[in-house]
């Protein structure tokens, strides 16, 4: 059973380091700030989540895993509220999202889907 | 062992966040690289703390959690006011 649970938990620390790591890919990759967004979500929700599971299931049921639900908790309460003000921030700030079409629908002249790198 | 190979992936992922800090074209993209550095630094507290058995260590990353949100929000507070926020941004 105790062999169970340490697989159990590898699995979880694994999956969640590659998280973070195609998170962070994402965050260096993405072609605008908005888009960005999306590939730090992917480390404040998965890479986390299953790195704190992966922790709790070897903390067992003691203060040690309460402390991880708590810090679970609090990551997942706080970061949406930071995300969300930094890109109301950056509407404020006047930057646009990258589109492939202009926002009345028509294409925009000389660029194409292929050149968003 | 498996702390280690968690921790590995937390840092290169630390890595990768800190060139899109240095790199980003607007204050607004380092400061959200900022906040997926803070993030990770959570998890790598925690990590630390069960490779060297020390639990102390979770409270420290209690208290990053906390710090990273009041930390990103002072920050956009004080760019939000001032008018050098974004310098590719066309004035309305």
């Amino acid at each position: 059973m105790a062999q169970f649970i340490d697989i159990l938990s590898w699995m979880f620390l694994m999956a969640g380091g590659a998280f973070c790591v195609i998170g962070t890919v994402g965050l260096l990759r993405m072609p605008d700030m908005f888009t960005r967004l999306h590939g730090a979500s992917v480390v404040d929700t998965l890479g986390m989540g299953f790195i704190i599971l992966g922790l709790i299931l070897q903390a067992g049921f003691t203060l040690v895993g309460v402390k991880l639900i708590i810090i679970a908790a609090l990551v997942l309460l706080t970061t949406p509220v930071a995300t969300h003000a930094l890109a109301q921030a950056a509407l404020h700030a006047g930057i646009r999202p990258k589109l492939d079409h202009d926002e009345t629908g028509g294409h925009i002249a000389g660029e194409d889907a292929s050149s968003n790198s | 062992m498996m702390f280690f190979a968690a921790m590995i992936a937390v840092l290169i992922s630390v890595a990768l966040g800190l060139v899109r800090a240095l790199r980003g074209p607007t204050m607004f993209d380092r400061m959200l690289a900022g906040n997926t550095v803070g993030t990770l630094a959570v998890l790598a507290l925690a990590l630390i703390g069960f490779v060297t058995g020390r639990p102390d260590f979770l409270d420290l990353a209690i208290l990053y959690t906390l710090l990273n949100l009041v930390g990103t929000i002072a920050v956009l507070r004080y760019f939000k006011l001032s008018e050098s926020a974004a310098p590719v941004a066309d004035k309305e």
